[in-house]
């Protein structure tokens, strides 16, 4: 018997005779109402166009610039520049990253260098870059690739410098070599840590985009925006805003979707 | 004593020392193991034994003295170790010459009843499975010499005794040397040949077991090896 005054009775939980909105239809409300709001001040003419462009003109301006081709144009040179820059900052990454990674020697003179060239702000570089390399693609391709390097590597060389004593000890037993403990252990065992570094990464790399573009671009998203300030075409501002934001998602996208197809292996915690 | 009928060994340590940074944990160790016998190491925690198992295992290389060991030798730790990121097959073939194949590994894991598991992740697996897997793992490399250092020592008592048993079972199916570190007294008199005890760095006691398999913990004989072996430990009990 339970002592009078001490027990609680528990019921079950009856979920089903109050209605609750679906998960999709609640995370929609904020963006819907935010929308809305601008599309309001819009109309009753509380924002005018010169300061921000209606929803309603910006999707028409971004439907015009669809149908010229400019704006696929624009994509395609911005990403080249990404693409390019992202790809010259792995290497270097990943180069660096494997050698302060696995060699102590390579640890004693690479580490402390890039630790150093990390603190100062890539954004400041510009002016050296123009300097070093003009004002053509060159200093925007750097730009990115100085954005990519910096986590990809700390994430990279982090990511080796954890791997499990144990599982290495264990390569050597099995009798693998040093070349296979690195391509079957350290390697995979880094990759988790890698994926991190390469998102911060990507991020960094668009957002170099987005500065460098600033500099004389004849070409590209960068281009369009600032000949529309010329203009004050806030529409299409807004629309290349759009476009860069949906492009850093786009690429964000498709490093979780490898992600989580690289690492199913994991047994690690999802959230709840 | 028994007579030394084999001259051969499969495993012979001589003058065996090692010492990290002052503290001397081997210290002279002679050693001798006979092709095909099952070896029980004891003694307390931090008496050297599994310095001597990472030296015969070829991965402690800072050592004085004389080590000769078979070519093959294989060793299965405390806890599997396996590659979470290789599906168990891959992790069994794993530093095999050569491109072994699937089949290869499925043959080995039928032996420890975990064929079907051959192409699942390793998270999948519960602690006695993952451990009969590392078995598999050291077995398909057919050792003349295996090292076996506490691999019942993280696993729940029920399934403690059934991968015991199949360690025995496995043994005796081959003709390997088992060298077994553990901190279990009954476990080394139901499993090994020879029981020895290390203190201070060398081997400082060992008695022969020969009595037939399966042993029963309840055997007088069994008994009274079992009060001599804990005497040597230094643990008096009635």
């Amino acid at each position: 018997m339970i002592a009078a005054g001490a027990s609680v009775v528990l019921t079950p939980e009856d979920n089903r005779s109050r209605w609750r909105p679906p998960r999709w239809l609640r995370r929609a409300a904020g963006p819907v109402t935010l929308l809305a709001a601008w599309s309001v001040a819009s109309t009753t003419g509380l924002l005018p166009p010169e300061v921000l462009a209606s929803p309603s003109d910006v999707a028409a301006a971004g439907g015009r610039l669809l149908a010229s081709g400019e704006l696929v144009t624009a994509i395609g040179v911005s990403g080249q520049r990404v693409g390019l820059g992202f790809a010259l900052g792995t290497a270097v990454a990943v180069v660096l990253a494997l050698l302060a990674g696995l060699f102590r020697l390579g640890e004693d003179l690479i580490d402390s260098s890039v630790g150093m060239i990390r603190t100062i702000p890539w954004v400041g570089l510009i002016p050296l870059l123009i300097i070093w390399l003009g004002i053509d693609e060159a200093p925007k391709v750097a730009l990115v690739a100085l954005a990519v390097t910096f986590p990809l590597y700390f994430n990279l060389y982090g990511g080796i410098r954890s791997v499990d004593a144990a599982l290495i000890e264990a390569g050597r037993v099995l009798g693998m070599s040093r070349a296979g403990l690195v391509r079957h252990v350290v390697l995979p065992a880094a990759a988790p840590s890698a994926l991190v570094g390469l998102r911060y990464a990507l991020g960094g790399a668009w957002l170099a985009l987005v500065f460098g573009e600033q500099v004389n671009a004849s070409a590209g998203i960068g281009y369009l925006m600032n000949n529309a300030r010329e203009f004050y075409r806030t529409d299409v501002i807004v629309v290349c805003l759009v476009v860069y934001a949906a492009l850093g998602l786009f690429c964000d996208l498709v490093v979780r979707l490898a992600g989580r197809h690289l690492l199913t292996w994991r047994d690690s915690f999802d959230g709840t | 004593m028994e007579p030394d009928v084999d001259a051969r060994a499969a495993v012979e340590v001589e003058g065996l020392s090692l010492a990290f940074a002052e503290r001397v944990v081997l210290s002279g160790l002679d050693l001798r193991i006979r092709p095909g016998e099952f070896v029980a190491l004891l003694g307390h925690s931090g008496c050297g034994k599994t310095t001597l198992l990472r030296i015969l295992a070829g991965v402690e290389r800072g050592f004085v003295g004389r080590v000769e060991v078979p070519r093959a030798v294989a060793v299965a730790f405390q806890t599997p170790r396996l590659m979470p990121w290789k599906r168990v097959w891959r992790n069994i073939v794993l530093g095999l010459p050569g491109r072994p194949d699937r089949g290869l590994a499925e043959r080995y894991l039928a032996e420890v009843s975990l064929r079907d598991h051959a192409g699942t992740w390793p998270k999948t697996l519960s602690g006695g499975e993952a451990q009969r897997a590392s078995l598999a793992r050291a077995l398909v490399r057919e050792p003349e010499l295996l090292l076996l250092d506490e691999p019942f020592a993280a696993l729940d008592a029920l399934t403690r005794s059934s991968v015991q048993q199949l360690v025995a079972d496995l043994w005796s199916r081959r003709s390997c040397a088992v060298l077994l570190v553990t901190h279990d007294v009954e476990e080394a008199l139901l499993l090994a040949d020879r029981v020895l005890v290390m203190k201070g760095g060398r081997v400082a006691h060992e008695v022969a077991v020969d009595q037939p398999r399966p042993r029963d913990v309840a055997d007088h004989r069994f008994v009274a090896l079992r009060r001599l072996v804990l005497g040597w430990l230094g643990v008096s009990r009635a």
